[in-house]
């Protein structure tokens, strides 16, 4: 490094191809096991919050839940039960994006490449459900230079992110608020998109990232930009039960599984299977979900009420009903349904008045009323 | 050994040589908050507890403002350069894997290094996702939070206490002399051993939940730990199943600091209690998808204890448990939960410094670019990025040159570029006197409301500065919870002189600490330019002109943006005191009267973007 020379013009350099380099196994010796969650159905209370998560399941269209609340409520015990809860996805054997062998025009490019030739391998995979740790670097979410191969090879190749991992499964970002800005407004312009854009390194590298956005987060730890609250579909406030007899059951659940974690899944298995069947057959079911116009003119309604801006509002609010009345085995989206979602999808749209401490919740409850009637 | 653990509980030394054994039996994903100052009080305990930990137990000891790198590993820079491909370093939690790690100066720490160890005490690992490098390592550690904080407001990040089993105050204690009937580190280990091993009846964790309840304990992470921490006292005891007395020293340690109210007297309300509360419920009739929880709930967890109990005798085990933990509390702290003048669970305080530390310091990397090392910091990864393809070639080029590992040629460093979100902190300097507040003063909040509204907007912090009588005071240091600032405004009674020399002085103070701090001040005065209270507080109106225009001139030598709006109700043209005033801080002018909402925050906006 004492003798420094000139560079080389950058013509010399041999092309080189932009290939995704394979996953990098880990370590078996240094691993926790993140496989053993607590099983969801053993969540005692929270329904808003539960109801969220399997309305994303049911419908990923949706867009994406806000969990906010108080400590210890079990916003990512929820959150990493829920993984197991999704059905197996089918995908491109060795595809570092998942991608879906039935839908080619979502594929990345090296699938798409090679479909006119042969047919593709297929595997069945659990769906992702995609951790961003607190302090991940930007070159870890988006994908960089894969710097091993970089260095030894002098290959330039592209080792896919968190983005690519998360396509077509959950992307969950525990203490939203206290992820850096310019992260979160990238998490949040790739998850409308659809697609991960990458220039840098001298890469340029597209691929799909549809995923469905998770956020939670403790209000006392700073608040959330007030302009990345509507961007998500779905938000629920999440408070600590406060009646002792459920207080006591949650104790009694979280030490049972604590203390013996396999006895405590077996003995919630069947419960967590009859649950899976009933996610996977409402996903099936919900293209069949009608909306009666009736029933669409009062989510209207319900809009214009709150002054929620956009469409935005509206359409979630259809979706999120759709996928309830799919979940709940009825055919149509009824009043009933409207109801229940309402709070969810609206409540954080409100143009709100930063220092009204009432809070949203009691403007959608008026509003509600007013709409369908007490 | 009841007999001596009841003997150690009597004593201060003995109760915290205890609580060491406590942590020990049960170190990992568990943790103690030891308030004290650094001396030899705190070093003797340290010294105790690391004779209880097994030998092979790693403690570690993390510093302040410890870099996320170094906490959670990440690219071993040196050896990258020396193997020419990447090395990970492994990180503190990860090298803590198995033992304890001890936080230097806890409630310091920011919320975002709390938001990590709280990962890993939740899950028992770490995610690592930085720097090129992905991978979970196990991280199963116990954590001892030094807190030399002083008053309420310096405790460490609540995401943490949270997560700490036993909270202890080293305060007062009596410097280490041994205690008598101390535990031996081979009874600690016996009692770990035996840890699997201790049985817990299902009353028992109602009789902690109940008992948290009635402390006005709200995390559940409260009763489950105290949970841990009484099986660890039965096992201490070498007894297999957990008794009373394991209790009471549960809600001791781990129940009775977390306090925010005082237990009602004890009466036969337990039941009322539940059934009123049930019936608050909202969501009664929403559809019913967890019907076998409703039944273990309302079957067995909350009435088969107490109906034990009344047929026993009329104290309840929780009751007792209560009574027990009560006597834990230290005088002061009994005396501020019985004037309810208490450190709530939910203050926004808490975090508030982290997170708006996260953003002035930081900046917003804009990515890295091409430069000379003395220009800024060097990127090593992007620098790396750089040099990397050319490897190959530059290899060849060398071929018989001295052997290294990567070729860096001085056209590969890269050097990040920040740009800092310069922070806007608005400071209300409000006349509250009486001539303001008789006839505006309803206005004038309702004028700093729009304001506030659009702060939050613009996520500004914003402080309050009062005037009336014959002084000013800082009702609100900066903060971001506007909301409380609003509070605090509606709550402020109007009335007495108008000490406006006073109240821009200490605006001016506050806004140097401001500016000293990073972040950009913008003073915005409400006054009717009434004054009549002088610099020394002394009555006299000519005096008092004097001085705020001295002190107006010295807001404007320091340079900070600011607005003067005029709250008098007489139209009083071009020698109106708060135009001469506005004139003398060179600050934009506006009649409360005239000005609706539209043109203040305009006026706002204005002057918070003024280079």
């Amino acid at each position: 490094m004492t003798s420094l020379q000139v560079n080389l013009p950058r013509d010399t350099a041999r092309p080189v191809s932009v290939v995704p380099s394979p996953p990098r196994p880990t370590s078996p010796a240094t691993r926790f096991d993140p496989s053993a969650p607590y099983p969801f159905t053993a969540i005692v209370g929270q329904d808003d919050m539960k109801l969220a998560f399997l309305i994303a399941a049911i419908d990923p269209s949706v867009g994406g839940v806000l969990v906010f609340g108080d400590r210890g409520t079990g916003k990512s015990t929820a959150v990493r039960a829920l993984a197991r809860l999704l059905p197996q996805l089918r995908v491109v054997e060795g595809c570092a994006y998942n991608c879906d062998p039935g839908a080619p025009g979502g594929m990345c490019e090296a699938c798409r490449k090679t479909i006119p030739g042969e047919a593709l391998k297929t595997a069945l995979r659990p769906a992702p459900v995609v951790d961003l740790p607190l302090g991940a670097t930007e070159d870890r979410v988006v994908g960089a230079l894969d710097l091993e191969r970089a260095l030894t090879r002098g290959e330039k190749s592209f080792e896919p992110g968190l983005l690519a991992r998360a396509n077509r499964g959950f992307l969950y970002i525990d203490e939203a608020n206290l992820l850096e800005d310019h992260l979160v407004d990238l998490l949040l312009d790739v998850a409308a998109s659809g697609e991960n854009v990458v220039e840098r390194d001298g890469l340029s590298v597209r691929h799909p990232a549809r995923f469905v956005l998770i956020g939670s987060g403790n209000p006392e730890e700073g608040e959330l930009r007030p302009q990345l609250l509507d961007r998500f579909g779905l938000s629920v406030d999440v408070k600590t039960p406060t009646d002792i007899a459920t207080r006591v059951e949650v104790v009694r659940r979280r030490d049972a599984f604590e203390r013996e974690p396999a006895r405590f899944q077996r003995a919630w298995a069947p419960e967590e299977q009859k649950l899976r069947r009933r996610i996977a057959a409402a996903r099936r079911r919900i293209g069949e979900i009608e909306a009666p116009d009736a029933v669409m003119e009062k989510a209207a309604q319900l809009c214009v009420a709150l002054g929620s801006d956009g469409l935005r509002g509206e359409l979630t609010l259809l979706r999120a009903a759709r996928a309830l009345a799919a979940f709940e085995s009825r055919t149509s989206v009824d009043d009933a349904g409207l109801r229940r979602v309402a709070p969810f999808a609206l409540g954080h749209r409100l143009r709100r008045n930063p220092l009204d401490e009432a809070g949203s919740a009691v403007r959608v409850a008026r509003a509600i009323e007013e709409t369908f009637g007490a | 050994m009841t007999v001596g653990a009841s003997a150690l509980m009597d004593d201060a030394w003995g109760r915290l040589a205890f609580a060491a054994a406590l942590f020990a039996v049960d170190p990992l994903q568990s943790g103690v908050s030891l308030r004290a100052a650094p001396g030899p009080a705190r070093d003797a305990w340290l010294a105790l507890l690391r004779d209880y930990l097994p030998i092979a137990a790693p403690v570690t000891r993390a510093p302040v403002n410890i870099a996320d790198d170094r906490l959670l590993g990440g690219l071993d820079i040196a050896a990258t350069l020396r193997a020419g491909r990447p090395i990970a370093e492994t990180g503190l939690l990860a090298r803590s894997h198995g033992g304890v790690l001890v936080l230097a100066m806890a409630e310091r720490q920011s919320a975002r290094t709390a938001a990590h160890i709280a990962v890993a005490l939740d899950r028992g690992g770490i995610a690592l996702a930085r720097e090129g490098l992905a991978a979970r390592q196990d991280a199963r550690i116990g954590v001892v939070a030094l807190d030399e904080g002083q008053g309420d407001d310096e405790r460490p990040p609540a995401a943490l206490l949270d997560r700490l089993a036993i909270h202890l105050d080293l305060a007062g204690a009596r410097p280490w002399a041994g205690v008598p009937g101390l535990i031996a580190p081979s009874e600690v280990a016996a009692a770990r051993a035996l840890l699997a091993k201790v049985a817990t009846p299902p009353e028992a964790i109602a009789t902690l939940v109940s008992v948290a309840a009635r402390f006005g304990v709200d995390s559940l992470r409260a009763p489950l730990l105290a949970l841990r921490v009484a099986r660890a006292a039965c096992a201490l005891r070498a007894a297999s199943i957990v008794e009373e007395i394991d209790l009471e020293i549960a809600a001791r340690f781990v129940l009775a600091p977390r306090a925010t109210c005082l237990p009602a007297p004890p009466q036969d309300n337990a039941s009322e209690d539940n059934a009123s509360q049930d019936n608050d419920k909202p969501d009664n009739d929403k559809p019913d998808s967890d019907k076998p929880e409703k039944d273990a709930r309302s079957g067995s967890a909350a009435d088969t204890p107490q109906n034990d109990n009344h047929g026993r005798n009329r104290q309840t085990p929780e009751d007792i448990v209560v009574a027990a933990a009560c006597a834990a509390l230290p005088a002061d702290i009994l005396a501020r939960l019985a004037g309810g003048d208490v450190r709530s669970g939910s203050s926004p305080r808490s975090g508030q410094s982290g997170a708006t530390r996260v953003s002035s310091r930081r900046g917003r990397p804009l990515g890295a670019r091409r430069g000379a090392l003395r220009e800024g910091r060097l990127s090593l990864i992007d620098t790396l990025r750089a040099a990397a393809p050319w490897q190959t070639l530059r290899r060849l080029e060398r071929l018989g040159a001295e052997r290294q590992a990567l070729h860096v040629h001085p056209d590969d460093f890269r050097i990040t570029r920040f740009r800092e979100r310069r922070e806007t902190v608005a400071i209300f300097v409000v006349d509250a006197s009486g001539s303001s507040a008789m006839r505006r003063l309803a206005e004038v909040k309702g004028a700093i409301e729009m304001m506030l509204a659009d702060c939050y907007v613009r996520r500004d912090s914003v402080a309050l500065v009062i005037f009336r009588g014959e002084r000013a005071e800082i009702l609100l240091p900066p903060t971001r919870a506007l909301a409380r600032a609003r509070r605090l405004l509606a709550a402020t009674p109007g009335g007495g002189g108008t000490p406006l020399a006073h109240g821009l002085d200490m605006a001016a103070t506050l806004a140097e600490s401001v500016r000293r701090k990073g972040m950009t001040p913008l003073v915005a005065l409400l006054t009717d330019g009434k004054a009549n209270i002088d610099r020394t507080g002394a009555p006299g109106r000519a005096r008092a002109l004097v001085d705020a225009l001295q002190a107006a001139q010295r807001l404007r030598l320091s340079g900070c943006a600011a607005i003067a709006i005029d709250t008098s109700p007489a139209a009083s043209g071009a020698d109106a005191p708060t135009l001469k005033i506005a004139e003398a801080m060179k600050a934009r002018y506006l009649r409360l009267p005239f000005v609706d909402a539209a043109r203040l925050s305009e006026a706002v906006r204005a002057a918070a973007t003024a280079p």
